[in-house]
C-alpha cells in the first residue's frame, strides 16, 4: 500500500484543486477589467476572507476559539492608516502637515511615536509586527497558564474589548472615536483612483491565495497533522513529548499577523478605520463566517465570508433593523443542521440522497413482502 | 555515580495533597528494569496521582521521584515538565482511550514516533523508510494493519486503546504507565489486551493500573496494594489476597459489593 504517505490527498485531488484554483483566483484577478465590476465591495469581501481564512487555522485546525481575531485585523489596519493619514499632508480640512483629528485636539507638533510612519516599509513591518506582539504576549500568558477551550474564547473576548475602549480614548493620539479617514494617496499614487484599486484588489486576491496555499502546504507537514492532534487530544500530545505551548503560540502568533496583514489590505480599500473595527461583535462575525463555509475546511472560510457578506450588503439595505437576527439565526442553524458549513453540503445531501433511496427501496420491498 | 542496581524507578517519602486531602501519604514505590507491576487498589487510593505525580502532571509536595534510564544518570523527575518526562522514555496511557479521532491510524502512530519534536523539525520532516518499517511493525503488534489509512475515530473502543498502546510504542519508551487498560472492553479484547502487555514485557518496563480482577490475575506480575496513598502491600495477587489488611479495605469491599448486585 502506498496510500500510507504524508501528501497523498493533495495528489488525489490534483485536477478539482486546478479548477478551485481558478475559481478562487483566476476569476477574482481577471474581473478587475471589467468596467462595471464594484471593485471597492469584492475588495472587502476579499479581505474579509483572508481573515475569515486566518481565524479558521487557528479554530478550524488547531481547535482555538479566539475572538480577538478582529483586534489583530484592526490593529494591522490602524497600522497602515497611520501611514496613509500622513501621506495626506496639506490637503486635509485644517491645511496643516498634522492629521485632522490631531489639530482638532490641540497638537502643534507630530507625536514622537507617528514619526517613523512617514515610511511606508516600516509601517508595513508594524502591521506584522504590532498584531503578532500582541498575540504573542497574550498567547504566550495564556497558553502557559493553561487557559483553554472557552476560557481562552472569554479572555480573548475580553482582551479586544479592552483595545476597543483604549482605542475609543483620545489621549493615546489614535484617532479616537472617528479613527482615520480621507486618505489621500498611498504609495505615490491617488488612492482613489481606479487604477489604484485595482491594485489593491488585486494584491489582496494574492494575499488571500498565498494564505490559502501556505495552510494547504502546512496542513500537509508532520507540524499540520501535530496542529490537528492538539485539537483531537492536547493531552496525547504533550505526553507524547511535544511542547504543545510552543506549537499553540507559533499558530496564534501566525494568524495574528495573517489578520493584520488582511486589514492593511483593507483599510486603504474601504476608506475607513475606526474602533468599531475591532469591537466583539466584528470577532463574533468572523467566527459566524467560519461556520458557514466549513471549519475545518480549506476554502470553506472564504465562501463563508463572501455569502455571509453579500447576504449582510442585501438584508441591510432592504431589511436594515432584522441583520443581527437574521446573522443569529443562520449561525444556530448551521451549528444545528450544517456541522462542514456550506463546503460539506454536496457531502451531506448525497448522504441523506442514499438514505433516502434505501428508505424508499424498503419501503417499495414491503408490500411485495405481504 | 553508581545507581542502585536494577532500579528504573524510585519514589521515596513522596506526599501530596490537595485541598488538605492527602491524595498521596508518604508513598514509596521501587520499580526494576524490565519489570511489570500490577497497581490496585480502591477508588480514591491515589492510583492516578501517583501517575500524575510520575509524568509530571503534578508536584509532590514533599518526597524524592528518580528515573534511573542507563547505569549512571539519574534524573529528578519532579523539576521537570510533561513532555520532557516523556521525552525521556517515561509513555503514560490515558484511563479513557486519547487518540487524534480525525488523523488515520496510520499518521497517529506517525506523530507518537520518538523523532525531533521541535517546531521546524516537525515542519521540515520527511518520512524515512526506517520510520515506515517501524510503524509497519507497531500494526502488526497491535493488530491494526489493515484499517491503517482509516481514521482513528471509526474506531471500535477497544482497538482505540490498541491503538493507544501502539502510540505509546512508537515513542519507544523505557517505562510505560497504563492506566486502566480493559476498562469497557469484551472479554476477548480484554484477553487480546493482556496478552499484548505480556508480550511488551522484558522490552519495556510497564505499570499497570487495573480495577479488574481477572486482568490482573491473568498478567501473574507482582502487585502493589496502594490505599489511601500509602502502600500497604506488594507481593503476587495470590499472597496479597490472602493478607487480612487488603481483604477488609479491599477485596471485602468488592465481594460486599458483589453480594449487594
Amino acid at each position: 500500500m502506498t496510500g500510507s504517505s504524508l501528501r497523498h490527498h493533495s495528489i488525489k485531488h490534483g485536477p478539482a484543486l486546478g479548477a478551485l484554483l481558478f475559481l478562487l483566483i483566476g476569476i477574482p484577478l481577471l474581473s478587475a477589467w471589467s468596467p462595471s465590476f464594484q471593485l471597492g465591495i469584492w475588495g472587502k469581501y476579499l479581505c474579509y476572507a483572508s481573515l475569515a481564512v486566518s481565524l479558521n487555522w487557528l479554530w478550524g485546525y488547531t481547535g482555538l476559539l479566539c475572538l480577538c481575531q478582529s483586534l489583530f485585523f484592526a490593529l494591522g489596519g490602524y497600522m497602515m492608516g497611520m501611514h496613509l493619514m500622513l501621506l495626506i499632508g496639506k490637503l486635509g480640512a485644517y491645511k496643516s502637515d498634522l492629521p485632522d483629528f490631531m489639530v482638532f485636539l490641540g497638537y502643534k507638533t507630530l507625536p514622537s511615536f507617528w514619526q517613523p510612519f512617514y515610511s511606508f516599509i516600516f509601517s508595513s513591518g508594524m502591521v506584522m509586527l504590532l498584531p503578532g506582539l500582541v498575540a504573542f504576549i497574550f498567547g504566550w500568558l495564556a497558553f502557559r497558564s493553561r487557559i483553554k477551550g472557552v476560557y481562552f474564547s472569554i479572555l480573548s473576548q475580553a482582551l479586544t474589548y479592552a483595545a476597543t475602549l483604549l482605542f475609543f480614548k483620545n489621549d493615546i493620539v489614535m484617532g479616537g472615536n472617528n479613527g482615520f479617514t480621507d486618505f489621500r494617496f498611498i504609495l505615490g499614487m491617488d488612492i482613489r483612483a481606479r487604477s489604484t484599486q485595482v491594485l489593491l484588489y488585486e494584491g489582496s486576491v494574492v494575499f488571500l491565495a498565498l494564505c490559502i496555499g501556505f495552510i494547504a502546504w502546512i496542513t500537509h507537514t508532520k507540524f499540520g497533522m501535530i496542529q490537528q492532534a492538539v485539537r483531537d487530544s492536547e493531552n496525547r500530545v504533550l505526553f507524547s513529548g511535544y511542547a504543545t505551548t510552543a506549537y499553540k503560540l507559533f499558530v496564534f502568533t501566525v494568524s495574528a499577523i495573517m489578520a493584520g496583514i488582511a486589514g492593511a489590505f483593507y483599510v486603504p480599500q474601504v476608506g475607513i478605520i475606526n474602533p468599531s473595527e475591532m469591537a466583539t461583535s466584528k470577532s463574533l462575525d468572523v467566527v459566524v463566517w467560519v461556520a458557514v463555509g466549513g471549519r475545518g475546511t480549506l476554502y470553506g472560510p472564504v465562501f463563508g465570508a463572501i455569502l455571509v457578506n453579500l447576504l449582510k450588503s442585501y438584508t441591510t439595505r432592504y431589511y436594515p433593523d432584522y441583520w443581527l437576527i437574521i446573522s443569529g439565526a443562520i449561525f444556530i442553524f448551521v451549528v444545528l443542521f450544517m456541522p462542514n458549513g456550506v463546503v460539506g453540503l454536496p457531502k451531506q445531501l448525497s448522504g441523506l440522497w442514499t438514505k433516502f433511496n434505501k428508505w424508499r427501496s424498503a419501503q417499495e420491498a414491503v408490500p411485495q413482502a405481504s | 555515580m553508581a545507581n542502585p542496581p536494577g532500579i528504573l524507578l524510585a519514589l521515596e517519602g513522596v506526599t501530596k495533597s490537595f485541598d488538605g486531602f492527602k491524595a498521596i501519604n508518604d508513598l514509596t514505590f521501587y520499580l526494576d528494569h524490565g519489570e511489570m507491576r500490577a497497581v490496585i487498589g480502591p477508588n480514591g487510593a491515589g492510583k492516578s496521582t501517583f501517575m500524575d505525580i510520575v509524568t509530571g502532571r503534578t508536584r509532590p509536595d514533599e518526597g524524592t521521584v528518580k528515573f534511573y534510564p542507563d547505569h549512571d544518570s539519574d534524573i529528578d523527575l519532579t523539576s521537570l515538565r510533561e513532555h520532557e518526562i516523556n521525552r525521556l522514555g517515561i509513555g503514560r496511557k490515558f484511563q479513557t482511550p486519547a487518540v487524534y479521532e480525525n488523523l488515520t491510524i496510520w499518521n497517529n502512530l506517525l506523530i507518537s514516533l520518538n523523532r525531533p519534536r521541535g517546531l521546524w523539525s516537525t515542519i521540515t520532516y520527511r518520512v524515512t523508510s526506517e520510520d515506515r518499517d517501524r510503524i509497519d511493525e507497531i500494526l502488526k503488534i497491535v493488530s491494526l494493519g489493515d484499517q491503517r489509512d482509516a481514521q482513528a475515530g471509526y474506531l471500535s473502543h477497544g482497538k482505540k486503546q490498541w491503538l493507544e498502546i501502539g502510540m505509546l510504542l512508537a515513542q519507544n519508551p523505557k517505562l510505560l504507565l497504563v492506566d486502566e487498560p480493559a476498562a469497557g472492553m469484551s472479554d476477548a479484547e480484554t484477553e487480546r489486551t493482556a496478552e499484548l502487555l505480556l508480550s511488551l514485557k522484558g522490552k519495556h518496563s510497564i505499570v499497570v493500573i487495573e480495577h479488574d480482577m481477572e486482568f490482573i490475575r491473568r498478567l501473574g506480575q507482582k502487585v502493589t496494594v496502594l490505599v489511601q496513598g500509602h502502600v500497604l502491600k506488594e507481593g503476587s495477587l495470590d499472597a496479597v489476597s490472602e493478607d487480612e489488611e487488603v481483604r477488609s479495605v479491599y477485596l471485602g469491599r468488592k465481594r460486599e459489593k458483589k453480594i449487594a448486585a
